[in-house]
């Protein structure tokens, strides 16, 4: 099976699109907000890797095309942010005082846990660019001497979470504008986040996609004031 | 054609991403620097919308499935994970509630408060 797998070039991403469907068709049907269809294709594809005996390597080798998508992807999130953009301008105040307060919510959040937890300087800086997307998160992590595979793999689970929860979330907290619907995915549970914010709706996936790029850039000037805390 | 053409100014633009990327000394991926000229090029009317509109629908469209790798990953940072369970899963989940939260709460409040005083402006005039 191994072999088999290994010498596919298109095993790994058969893998991932049949148990993202089989997640879709779950979700339609149960109608139930556990049955993510993201959370099932990941749990699924790693199960079933463990149960044929395939290491994540060998998936990988196809199943990279996935990622290599999304730089491509991330770029086109200017398209529904310029299609806003009358309401970017007529909000800026609402956005800007969103996402620069969920960005230091997170890193002053972090920095209470961490001295509750007792962590060291080098577990602390690994979970403070949690919030925001893989990449600059991983430049964050790696620049204040984290352990940047801990970094990617929490920041992976906050995405997915926040996909899961975000409309239990708004709902308990009564966030009802569509605005600040999305700032609250984007910020909170970057582009992860924001697939979910565009499945909601154009002005949530359009502000969303704002919070990743702006959350990004704040989070790599406040973490390195925040790093000196412990 | 049409579909080819909008791909390709859009793994342009990947790249001049890439470029800036190397260039600039500041942990920003290739894909914001792209998001960025993508932006200014649609809003400075530089790029028109019909050069990326639906190639670019299409890749947002499917974006969920390209972190499946990523979330599959974890299988082999279980290990490094581990021993920080406790602490890491806390902090995520209790991170990403509050953040949530107090983004969605205090945009909101600025949003019915611009609102609200231009009702009251309204109301005076």
């Amino acid at each position: 099976m191994n072999e088999l797998m290994q010498n596919s070039a298109f095993a790994g991403v058969t893998l991932s699109l049949v148990s993202y469907m089989l997640g879709m068709e779950l979700k339609k049907r149960l109608k139930c907000g556990i049955f993510n269809p993201l959370l099932i294709s990941i749990a699924v594809s790693i199960a079933v890797l463990l149960a044929v005996h395939v290491d994540y390597d060998t998936y990988n080798m196809s199943a990279k095309y996935l990622s290599w998508l999304l730089t491509p992807a991330t770029v086109c999130l200017a398209i529904p942010l310029y299609e806003q953009l009358a309401l970017l301008k007529k909000n800026w105040a609402a956005v800007l005082a969103g996402i620069v307060s969920g960005v230091l919510t997170s890193m002053a959040c972090v920095f209470a846990l961490a001295l509750m937890f007792g962590l060291s300087h080098q577990e602390y800086v690994t979970l403070l660019p949690k919030s925001i997307t893989t990449a600059i998160g991983m430049g964050v992590s790696e620049e204040l001497g984290g352990y940047v595979t801990i970094t990617v793999a929490v920041i992976v689970i906050t995405g997915v979470l926040g996909n899961i929860l975000g409309e239990l979330v708004c709902r308990i907290f009564g966030i009802k504008e569509p605005i600040a619907k999305g700032l609250a995915l984007g910020t909170s549970a970057h582009a992860i986040g924001t697939a979910k914010a565009l499945e909601m709706g154009e002005i949530e996936g359009a502000m969303s996609s704002l919070s990743i790029a702006v959350a990004g850039v704040l989070t790599v000037a406040g973490a390195s004031l925040f790093a000196g805390l412990i | 054609m049409k579909y080819l053409k909008q791909f390709l100014v859009i793994l342009f633009i990947s790249f001049i991403g890439e470029i800036l990327k190397e260039v600039l000394p500041l942990p920003v991926p290739a894909s914001i620097y792209g998001m960025i000229i993508l932006f200014v090029g649609l809003a400075a009317g530089i790029i028109k919308l019909e050069a990326v509109r639906e190639t670019g629908k299409f890749l947002i469209e499917i974006m969920p499935v390209m972190f499946i790798p990523a979330g599959v990953g974890l299988m082999s940072s279980w290990g490094v994970l581990k021993p920080m369970l406790v602490p890491v899963s806390v902090v995520t989940v209790v991170v990403l509630i509050a953040v949530m939260a107090v983004t969605g709460r205090v945009s909101q409040a600025v949003i019915r408060h611009g609102n609200h005083s231009v009702k009251k402006e309204e109301e005076k005039a």
